[in-house]
């Protein structure tokens, strides 16, 4: 019976798209269930914020909400508006969501769970991250409503904006690390919290938290949404599946970030506790899967957090905000973090 | 070397089909019943005034344009910081003549008022 399952796991394993498939499978699946407890800990962090109890109804302490959610969403009509350009009108939201998921391809979990281990990983997700924007133009331009093509321009340039400040706290990674392999970025943080990058990038660690923000137009920068003024924005036409699907990608693009800023600035798998005198010598020194993931709910955590507490910004304080204001310190902290490099202040991996 | 990246390519392949198969479950489970005002543009319970496609504020090109010349300016420091290590105090300097001519052409849109929105 043993050798049975051992000899159908390793013709499994030769055939190397299967292998692949089932590996994106897993990364996937838990992917998606993560997207619908997110939102279910959404309502329920702000409920608590707001001293409400948040959904309750379905299911033992409303856990089973999500799934009552996406049920609702499918069975829901498409409405398809009669001046939209129906072909890019449904490619919209698979465009928005396709980079959202596959991002995660170079992603590493621990020092060998990772689909890719590609040496351009950074690019990648550099690249992959800003695709996310054509979603919602095309989103906007095909709807041919003026709401969504106003929310669609504003979430356009906003995006582009940040992009860049979030492109050069990167930059800063990449000078410390020296390399753009995800995983040797974490490698290269090891030695404890304190040999993390939040530490000597602390300004790139702030702002690409806040370009993470702006990137995904959440609260504060929510205004290509901006319910009080033009109520949905880009995804306004959208009804049922098509909408649900623009809202898996925002959900998979904010554990996306999370997940990111973990892996960049905070250590990855790696153990806050790596190396101190007597919690290092127990499993709570090593590093795993578990401190990761961690560390990706605390920024998830953190996204919530804002929403609570930030009123919505305006839209000339918010352009102003990424062009004026987080650029120049970028500028200023990536020439810096590069004299430390290069004068040996901040040293790989010590 | 590139077989590195074939499973990439496979992850795309999936997230894309995954979206289309959420759009085409909703599309066969979901009801149609249109009628000319669901499926009118929504503006607010309004009959729609003019076409969308009309002029809009060209301050949203101008962000795009400024958004190219300092994406590529990124583009130059990837391989810059990857090579630090062996460039050195070298590096440094040349990085820093390059980013000051930047920095005049960023001091220039900014008085300008290209970066203005009222």
């Amino acid at each position: 019976m043993f050798e049975m399952i051992e000899s159908v796991f390793n013709w499994i394993q030769s055939q190397y798209l299967i292998w692949t498939v089932l590996k994106i499978v897993v990364i996937v699946l838990p992917l998606i269930t993560a997207v619908a407890f997110y939102t279910y800990f959404e309502r329920k962090v702000i409920g608590s914020m707001q001293i409400r109890v948040g959904p309750n109804r379905v299911g033992p302490l409303g856990l089973i909400q999500p799934f009552a959610d996406v049920f609702k969403l499918l069975l829901k009509e498409i409405v398809l508006p009669t001046n939209a350009n129906r072909f890019l009108f449904v490619t919209a939201p698979v465009i928005a969501l396709a980079p959202a998921f596959a991002a995660w391809a170079v992603v590493p979990f621990n020092d060998f769970l990772v689909l890719a281990d590609v040496d351009a990983g950074l690019l990648y997700v550099l690249a992959l991250t800003s695709l996310g924007v054509y979603g919602i133009i095309i989103a906007g331009w095909a709807s041919n409503s003026k709401y969504a093509f106003l929310g669609a321009m504003r979430a356009a340039a906003q995006a582009v904006s940040y992009e860049i400040a979030m492109g050069f706290a990167l930059v800063g990674v990449l000078i410390l690390a020296g390399s753009m392999n995800l995983r040797e970025i974490v490698l290269a943080q090891q030695g404890g919290i304190f040999d993390w990058y939040w530490l000597p990038l602390f300004p790139l660690f702030v702002i690409y938290m806040i370009s993470g923000l702006a990137e995904t137009n959440r609260a504060p920068f929510d205004m290509a949404e901006g319910e009080s003024e033009i109520v949905a924005g880009f995804h306004v036409e959208y009804s049922g599946a098509a909408f649900a699907v623009f809202f898996l990608a925002e959900y998979a693009n904010m554990i996306l970030i999370s997940g990111l800023t973990a892996i960049m600035f905070a250590g990855g798998w790696l153990s806050p506790f790596e190396g101190w005198p007597v919690i290092g010598d127990t499993f709570l020194g090593q590093g795993s899967i578990i401190w990761f993931l961690a560390k990706t709910v605390i920024f998830m955590f953190m996204f919530l957090w804002y929403r609570a507490t930030w009123p919505r910004y305006r839209y000339d304080q918010i352009m102003r905000l990424g062009w004026k204001v987080l650029i120049p310190i970028t500028l200023v902290w990536v020439m810096l973090s590069a004299l430390m490099t290069v004068l040996g202040i901040v040293v790989k991996g010590s | 070397m590139l077989a590195q990246y074939l499973p990439i390519l496979i992850f795309l392949c999936i997230s894309t089909v995954i979206g289309i198969a959420l759009v085409v479950i909703g599309g066969l489970l979901g009801p149609t019943r249109p009628d000319s005002e669901k499926l009118s543009p929504y503006e607010c319970g309004f009959e729609a005034f003019e076409d969308t496609r009309t002029k809009f504020d060209v301050r949203y090109y101008l962000i795009a344009i400024l958004f190219i010349i300092f994406d590529l300016e990124i583009t130059f420091f990837l391989p810059w910081a990857l090579a630090l290590d062996t460039l050195g105090m070298f590096g440094i300097v040349a990085m820093f003549v390059f980013l000051a001519e930047l920095v005049i052409g960023y001091i220039v849109i900014w008085k300008r008022g290209a970066l203005e929105w009222e």
